[in-house]
């Protein structure tokens, strides 16, 4: 596998590493920020006013159960033929995509929400501050460890499933492992593999990081 | 729909449901019982805590295709055995269920656990007796989305080529043909929706003392 | 000046939470609203910044009804302090006092030097400005929660039993600082609370509310004492009412003859004090004059040491309540109650018949001025 790696061949040119990171991480971070686009508003909408708790717990629930790589290829069947050229897989697979990250966003931002001490919002109301100053100065900085929480988990998802895309065409890294199956090239395969890992540690890594920058201390209770 | 279709091969389909089946359950009990002792120690602060919590938490972010493509290099096994599966997904059971079992621990009331010590049981007694049956709600929760997206991530298998209703997704896009892929995505959806209900249905008759059971 | 006028709040399904109420709350001064729970004191105190709607009837502020002022704006004018302080837990102590400020419109510079002389005001230091509440204790966030509703100097405050979630002695150092605060500040003030101590403690008037939202009783904490207007109101109150009443009674300068009490220092010697004694006790003070303690003349082997002293007797300070003096008095092993200066020196011994009398004045006094 070393081998693998230290070939230049293998990580320039247009089905290199490089080109392939970059894919797999535009396609993901399309995917998250339709995701984010969805489930941010409505989970922030159900933690502030309580309406629609219940629906959105089962649709998270029923979402979790599907299965991704049947999804995907439901999707470019039906869809496939209603598209031009590459969009037949990228279409479909960026919808499975936002699908699965939805609900970890929506129900994280919910649960911030919904966690919020009652008091401080009872105090801000009594102050006079306006709903909407309420929901951006009290509730979302609040809410935010468990809004990262659940842009974690969807994130990893995201990259996690995008791999998988790599069987319906989708190019980023899972290109390696899906063309490295096909030509029974295991080394190629598993540097795929180890790529993959490595790039969902890295985004991973600079999630924490972001949240630990705007997250305030007197939440995350660090000194 | 090609219902005829579904009928002819019948029996191959309730053979790969059996193996999705076997793959999907066999990983959450392996990882139960490794995860009760090990989120037991995690529960108890200190070093075992950040280390397993910190450990759970980075086999969990490792993609499922990647890691089934890794663990030959680990375990020695060829691609297509479907040991690397099973390893996979106990693998990431484990991950989450570390975690629950030292979350519902934790949830114990500290009054509980003095009144038990005040009576004068021992650590493994009262950890048996006392709290493990009042950690069930939180282990149940967990167990609950261990096993429902361990159903999800099996099919991922199919790209390795290990039997399991995976196949009938690769065997539909190659035919460019729907039936399988439906009839493999409500197969899954209800395997999940079935066990889901079996962990509820276990949780609740464990705790008798819950108000609603072990729906939280 | 607050201002109910026949305000009603009734929920769905025809429960009755506040059943036409109308009573005025004076200006500068502390009115509590007190009763058991279901009376409404809450559900009243919400109407008046409008986080609860009145079913009918109005609330004015200064002779000006709410129900039609923009709900923020009116908000803005009244402090608000609640039980367990609400404070935003991303913010800072000095950050979450200067809120009011800033939503009235204070530059942020303004605000921030306003809330760290307010700091100061209700007892923290300034090395409490940049820590988070949950670095506080629940009587420290309690404080940050009253300087924050006094940041916007509202002439109005509204405080939602603002010392109950605390341990018993920090509710009383809350109560008393809190009072020296509003001698100062005058506010307006309505205060909820289901302690009725706590009422006649710290209320000018206090609003006696039953279960089902219904106004009991409105006097200050003497007449309440005094005059209990039902059956109600005075089981409410509670036993040791009589007691409870000479709290409020000064215990008059020159009114009662002090008595010269001969004092001993740590280190006499058994004969010193056997000659000073007046009978078996002999009052013990440090270098400064200021009471430490009884010593027993007869028990004594020896000099004088820390451990002899007998601490049961409490002192009062001069001009205190002769409740404090009644105290000092049944309290002290020599049956003479110790009174003290403001800094603590001794100012001499009472005894009880002495006290018995001003009792007796204070009553026909009080009786006298009755119709």
């Amino acid at each position: 596998m070393i081998a693998w790696f230290s070939d230049p061949t293998h990580w320039t040119g247009s089905d290199g590493v490089f080109a392939l990171v970059i894919q797999h991480l535009i396609y993901s971070g399309v995917a998250l920020f339709f995701a984010c686009l969805i489930g941010l508003p409505i989970g922030l909408y159900v933690g502030h006013t309580g309406r629609g708790v219940v629906l959105i717990a089962g649709l998270a629930n029923a979402l979790r159960s599907l299965p991704s790589l049947g999804l995907i290829v439901l999707l470019v069947i039906l869809f496939g033929p209603v598209f031009a050229s590459d969009m037949a897989f990228i279409v479909p697979s960026i919808i499975v995509l936002v699908l699965l990250a939805v609900p970890p966003i929506m129900s994280g931002t919910y649960a911030g929400v919904a966690a919020v001490d009652p008091a401080a919002v009872d105090a801000a109301r009594g102050m006079g501050k306006r709903p909407l100053d309420i929901l951006f100065d009290v509730e979302l900085p609040c809410a935010l460890p468990l809004i990262f929480s659940g842009l974690r988990s969807a994130t990893l998802q995201i990259i996690s499933t995008a791999t998988i895309a790599a069987y319906v065409s989708l190019g980023g890294l899972g290109r390696l492992i899906i063309d490295g199956r096909a030509q029974n090239d295991y080394y190629q395969m598993a540097a795929g593999a180890v790529l993959v890992g490595a790039l969902a540690l890295l985004v991973d890594l600079a999630i924490g990081i972001l949240s630990r920058l705007t997250v305030s201390p007197g939440l995350t209770r660090r000194l | 729909m090609r219902f005829d279709w579904l009928y002819r091969e019948s029996g191959r389909i309730a053979e790969l449901f059996l193996w999705h089946l076997g793959l999907s359950v066999i990983p959450v009990v392996i990882g139960l019982l490794l995860a009760l002792p090990l989120g037991w120690l995690a529960q108890r602060a200190g070093f075992f805590r950040s280390t397993l919590l910190g450990a759970a938490g980075l086999l969990y972010t490792i993609p499922s295709l990647a890691l089934f493509v890794l663990l030959p290099l680990v375990l020695g096994t060829r691609i297509l055995d479907p040991m690397n599966v099973v390893v996979a997904l106990t693998v990431y059971a484990l991950a989450l269920l570390v975690r629950t079992v030292s979350d519902g621990l934790e949830s114990v009331p500290p009054d509980v656990i003095q009144a038990a010590n005040a009576m004068g049981y021992r650590r493994l007694p009262r950890l048996f007796v006392v709290e493990l049956p009042l950690a069930v709600p939180v282990i149940a929760a967990g167990l609950r989305v261990a096993v429902v997206s361990n159903v999800s991530i099996v099919s991922v298998a199919a790209l390795i080529g290990t039997p399991q209703l995976g196949l009938l997704f690769t065997q539909g896009l190659q035919l460019r043909f729907l039936t399988p892929i439906i009839a493999g995505i409500v197969l899954c959806v209800l395997l999940a929706a079935l066990l889901d209900g079996l962990v509820l249905f276990a949780a609740k008759r464990m705790t008798p003392w819950q108000p609603g059971g072990a729906e939280r | 000046m607050i201002t109910f006028d026949t305000v009603s709040k009734h929920y769905r399904g025809q429960t009755v939470a506040v059943d036409k109420l109308s009573l005025t709350a004076p200006t500068g001064k502390l009115t509590i609203f007190v009763g058991p729970s279901g009376c409404g004191k809450t559900t009243s105190l919400r109407m008046v910044n409008r986080l609860i709607a009145p079913s009918s009837g109005r609330i004015l502020l200064d002779g000006e009804p709410t129900d039609t002022m923009d709900v923020a704006v009116l908000r803005r004018k009244i402090g608000y302090v609640i039980q367990n302080a609400g404070l935003f837990p991303h913010r800072t102590v000095v950050q979450n006092i200067a809120t009011t400020a800033r939503l009235n419109g204070t530059p942020k510079d303004q605000a921030l030097r306003i809330a760290h002389d307010l700091l100061e005001r209700v007892g923290l230091s300034s090395a409490f400005a940049n820590r988070y509440p949950w670095q506080l204790s629940g009587g420290q966030q309690q404080r940050v929660g009253v300087a924050r509703a006094l940041a916007s100097d509202p002439k109005f405050m509204l405080m939602d039993e603002p010392f109950s979630a605390v341990d018993p002695v920090v509710r009383g150092q809350l109560q008393d600082e809190f009072l020296r605060l509003q001698r100062d500040i005058g506010k307006t003030i309505i205060m909820v609370t289901h302690d009725i101590d706590e009422a006649l403690k710290l209320g000018d008037q206090v609003v006696v509310l039953r279960t089902g939202g219904t106004l009991a009783q409105v006097a200050t904490p003497q007449e309440l004492l005094a005059r209990p207007a039902d059956d109600f109101v005075a089981d409410f109150i509670g036993r040791d009412r009589g007691y409870r009443v000479l709290g409020f009674a000064e215990f008059a300068k020159g009114g009662v003859p002090l008595g010269a009490e001969p004092t001993a220092t740590l280190g006499a010697t058994p004969e010193t004090l056997r000659q000073i004694a007046t009978d078996r006790w002999v009052l013990v003070t440090d270098p400064l004059n200021r009471p430490l303690g009884w010593a027993d003349v007869d028990s004594l082997k020896g000099p004088l040491r820390d451990g002899d002293l007998n601490l049961s007797g409490t002192l009062a300070v001069e001009g205190s309540s002769l409740r404090h003096v009644l105290d000092a008095v049944l309290s002290s092993p020599s049956g003479r109650g110790v009174i003290v200066g403001q800094s603590g020196e001794l100012m001499g011994t009472v005894t009880l018949s002495h006290v018995a009398e001003a009792i007796e004045a204070a009553r026909t006094g009080r009786l006298g001025t009755q119709p």
